[in-house]
C-alpha cells in the first residue's frame, strides 16, 4: 500500500489545497500501479462506460468527512480516462450534505445521492454473522466503486477506515457495531456485490483524529496531510490504525487495546474463512512518497 | 414470532355475537389521518423507500426517556440492557432512537408500520380475555436480531427505510373502541423500542376504556420496566431459549436480562405468559425444557402458561426444518411433568394443548382451534366444574 504525504497540503484550520491535492493523489495513485503517468493509474481502476462508484464517508458532517477537493480531484481523473458516469454516495442525503456535497440525482455525469435515492433490495445477503440489505446504489447503478474513507478512530469498533466504510451499503448498520464490531464489519465486507465492487480504496487522512470518533471532534484531530491508498482493505487499515496508535501514544493515551476496543475484526478479516487481504506487517509493503 | 403481521391472515368471523370481516375494518378504520390503506398495508407491502423518506417529520420525533447526557454531546441509553453509549448523529443498537447535539430521541412516536384486528389468540394471550380482539399495532425497530424473526421486514429496519402512518394515541385508542377491540396490542416487532409511543397509547386507552397488552421479548431494564408495569394490563414475553449460547448466538442478547424482567413483572403482579419458540437442535434439548420448566415453577410460580410453539424457518435460520410435532409435545411433556399447570402448544391448529384445561379436574375451561376460541367454563375466575381459581385477565 501506499502512503502520500504533503505537509503543505493543509495547515491546521487552513482549506485544502485542490493542486497540491491533485498532485498527492497523482503521486499515491502512479505508486500503487505502477505506473509514469496518473491516467495510467486511473485505467487500471475503471473502464469507459462503467459507472464509478465514490463511496465517501459523511456520517460527521464537514469536521472529519471525505474532502470534496479530494472527490473532486478523483472525479476529474476518472472523466480523463473515459469515465462519464460518476456516483457519488453514502449513507443518507442528508449525511452528504452535511459533508458539503449537493445532492444530484438525475444530472450527469456526477451524480450524488444517498441511500435513501434509491433504497435497498429487498432480499437479504447474509455472510456469517449478517444478514443486511444491500444499497441499490452499489447492487444496481455502479460497476465498480472506490472507497473514500477517513482515517479516523471509532468509539466503539476502534478505528473506521476501509472496511467499516461499507457500512454505509446495507440497512442495518446498527446491528452489527456489538463486540468491538468482530466478526460483523469483516463478514459485511464478504457480502459478494461489496467484495466484488470495490476496486480501490482511497483513505483521506488529510485531517486525521485518534479519539473521540466517529463524531467530529476538532480538539483530537491533526493534520495528517496524507492518503493511504490500497487494493487490500485490510493492509489499509491496519496500517492506519498504527498511525492512529501512534498518535494516541505521542499524546499519552491509552492503546485502543487497553481501551478495550482493539480493532480485532481485522485480523478476522485476514482470517482462513475471509482472505479479505493481510494484515501481516511483514507482507505489507508500505510505500511513502 | 408466532403472531407474524400478516393481512393474509383473516380475522377471524368472532364469537359471541360480533361478526366482524376486514373488509368492515378497513371501512372503519379510514380515518382522514389515515389512509387506511397504508395504515393496514402489510410490511412485505411496503417496499423500502416507496414512500419519501419521512426521518425529519416532527411529528414523530419526541424527547426519548431513560437516557443519560455524557460528555462530548455523547448519551447513555438506560432503556435496554445494552446501555448503548451513542455519539452525535448517531443511533442505538435498535435503529430508532438517535442522538442529535446531545439529546436523545425517539424517532418512532406514532410511527406505525403496520396495524392488524387480531384473535387476542394470536400474541398469543391465552388467559387473556379469550375469544376478543386486539388493535395490534407496531413501528419498526428492534433491540435484539434473532436469525428467525418472522417479521424482520418491520424489526430490522430503520423507521425510515418503511412506509409509515401517523397515528397519534388518542386515535389508536379510539380506533379499538370503535372497532370493539377490547385491547390494544404492542407487537410484531419489539414494543420496548417504542416505549414513549406504548407508554402515551396506554394512557389513551385506558382513558378510552380500552387496555393495553405487550408481546416483547423483555429485553428492557427495571426502572422502565417497571413503569410500564403500571401502564398496561398483560406482558406476553417471548423468552427465545434457556441458555446463555442461544441467546448470544441467535439473538444477540443476553438471558439474564430477560430472566430478571419475567421476575420483575411477576413480583409486580402484572399478568404475564411465556412463549418458547423451538428451533429444532438450537434450543429444543430435554435439558433445556427441564431447566427452564424447573425455573418458571421455582421463580414464578406454576400458574404461568408456557406457549411451545413451532418454528418455521425464516430470515438467517432457512436451512432449519419446522419443529417436529413430537418434540413440542415433548417439551410439554417435561414442562407438565415438572408441575407447571399451564402449558400450550402453539403453532399446531387443532392440537388439544391449544385448550386451557383445569389443573385440578382437568376439564377443558377454554377450548380453542386455532384462534377460534369454543366453549369457555371459567366463571369469576374460576373453574365452572371444580370451582379452582384458573389465574388470568378474563373480564
Amino acid at each position: 500500500m501506499v502512503i502520500g504525504r504533503d505537509p503543505q497540503l493543509r495547515q491546521s484550520g487552513a482549506s485544502l489545497d485542490s493542486d497540491r491535492l491533485l498532485k498527492l493523489l497523482d503521486r499515491v495513485m502512479q505508486a500503487t500501479f505502477d505506473r509514469d503517468n496518473p491516467l495510467e493509474a486511473w485505467r487500471q481502476v475503471a473502464r469507459p462506460g462503467e459507472v464509478v462508484g465514490l463511496k465517501v464517508n459523511c456520517l460527521a458532517g464537514r469536521g472529519i468527512s471525505t474532502n470534496v477537493p479530494l472527490v473532486e480531484a478523483i472525479c476529474e481523473r476518472l472523466q480523463q480516462v473515459g469515465i462519464k458516469d460518476i456516483v457519488i454516495w453514502d449513507r443518507l442525503n442528508s449525511d452528504l450534505e452535511s459533508a458539503r456535497f449537493r445532492i444530484n440525482e438525475r444530472g450527469r455525469p456526477i451524480r450524488c445521492f444517498g441511500n435513501d435515492t434509491l433504497g435497498y433490495e429487498q432480499e437479504l445477503s447474509a455472510y456469517g454473522s449478517v444478514g443486511s440489505l444491500l444499497s441499490k446504489t452499489l447492487t444496481q447503478v455502479c460497476d465498480a466503486v472506490i472507497s473514500l474513507p477517513v482515517l479516523k478512530d471509532h468509539g466503539i469498533t476502534g478505528v473506521t477506515m476501509a472496511l467499516k466504510n461499507v457500512f454505509g451499503a446495507i440497512h442495518n448498520p446498527n446491528k452489527y457495531h456489538l463486540d468491538v464490531g468482530d466478526p460483523y464489519i469483516a463478514d459485511v465486507n464478504m457480502l459478494p456485490p461489496i467484495r466484488a465492487k470495490i476496486r480501490l480504496h482511497i483513505c483521506d487522512a488529510t485531517t486525521a483524529q485518534y479519539e473521540g470518533g466517529p463524531s467530529f471532534m476538532p480538539q483530537w484531530t491533526w493534520p495528517y496531510n496524507g492518503l493511504l491508498v490500497a487494493r487490500d482493505p485490510v493492509a489499509l487499515d491496519y496500517t492506519g490504525w498504527q498511525i492512529i496508535e501512534r498518535k494516541r501514544a505521542e499524546r499519552g493515551m491509552k492503546s485502543l487495546k487497553e481501551m478495550k476496543r482493539e480493532p480485532a475484526y481485522i485480523a478476522t478479516a485476514a482470517d482462513a474463512n475471509h482472505r479479505l487481504g493481510t494484515n501481516d506487517p511483514k507482507k505489507i509493503e508500505v510505500m511513502e512518497v | 414470532m408466532i403472531d407474524k403481521a400478516n393481512l393474509e391472515t383473516p380475522v377471524p368471523r368472532l364469537l359471541r355475537g360480533q361478526s366482524y370481516d376486514r373488509r368492515e375494518f378497513l371501512k372503519a378504520a379510514s380515518l382522514p389521518c389515515l389512509a387506511a390503506g397504508a395504515f393496514l398495508g402489510a410490511p412485505r407491502a411496503a417496499p423500502l423507500f416507496a414512500a419519501p423518506a419521512t426521518e425529519s417529520d416532527a411529528q414523530f420525533i419526541r424527547e426519548a426517556q431513560f437516557y443519560e447526557k455524557l460528555a462530548y454531546k455523547k448519551i447513555k441509553c438506560k432503556l435496554c440492557p445494552r446501555e448503548c453509549v451513542i455519539d452525535d448523529r448517531e443511533r442505538g443498537y435498535c435503529g430508532v432512537r438517535e442522538n442529535r447535539g446531545g439529546t436523545y430521541y425517539t424517532l418512532v412516536h406514532s410511527r406505525v408500520v403496520t396495524a392488524h384486528i387480531d384473535p387476542i389468540e394470536k400474541k398469543p394471550f391465552f388467559h387473556v380475555l379469550p375469544g376478543t380482539l386486539a388493535f395490534s399495532l407496531a413501528t419498526a425497530g428492534c433491540n435484539v436480531n434473532c436469525k428467525m424473526c418472522q417479521n424482520w421486514e418491520i424489526s430490522q429496519v430503520r423507521p425510515e427505510q418503511v412506509r409509515a402512518t401517523y397515528a397519534p394515541p388518542a386515535k389508536v385508542a379510539a380506533l379499538a373502541r370503535e372497532n370493539r377491540c377490547p385491547a390494544i396490542a404492542y407487537t410484531y416487532s419489539e414494543p420496548v423500542i417504542f416505549y414513549e409511543y406504548m407508554m402515551d397509547t396506554a394512557q389513551a386507552a385506558h382513558a378510552a376504556g380500552v387496555r393495553s397488552v405487550v408481546v416483547t421479548g423483555g429485553y428492557i431494564t427495571e426502572d422502565p420496566l417497571k413503569k410500564l408495569c403500571t401502564a398496561v394490563d398483560a406482558i406476553k414475553v417471548d423468552l427465545k431459549a434457556f441458555s446463555e449460547k442461544f441467546y448470544k448466538d441467535v439473538v444477540n442478547g443476553e438471558l439474564k436480562h430477560v430472566l430478571n424482567a419475567l421476575v420483575t413483572i411477576r413480583k409486580l403482579g402484572m399478568w404475564s405468559e411465556i412463549v418458547y419458540l423451538v428451533v429444532p437442535t438450537l434450543n429444543d434439548s430435554d435439558q433445556e425444557f427441564k431447566g427452564l420448566a424447573r425455573w418458571i415453577k421455582s421463580d414464578l410460580g406454576p400458574d404461568v402458561p408456557v406457549h411451545f410453539s413451532r418454528f418455521h424457518p425464516e430470515y438467517l435460520l432457512k436451512n432449519l426444518p419446522p419443529t417436529p410435532l413430537e418434540t413440542l409435545e415433548r417439551a410439554k411433556a417435561i414442562a407438565d411433568a415438572e408441575g407447571l399447570h399451564y402449558v400450550y402448544i402453539g403453532n399446531v391448529p387443532g392440537h388439544p394443548a391449544e385448550s386451557t384445561y383445569c389443573p385440578k379436574c382437568r376439564k377443558v375451561v377454554v377450548e380453542r382451534v386455532g384462534y377460534t376460541v369454543g366453549a369457555v367454563h371459567i366463571k369469576n375466575g374460576r373453574c365452572q366444574y371444580c370451582h379452582t381459581p384458573i389465574p388470568g385477565v378474563w373480564g
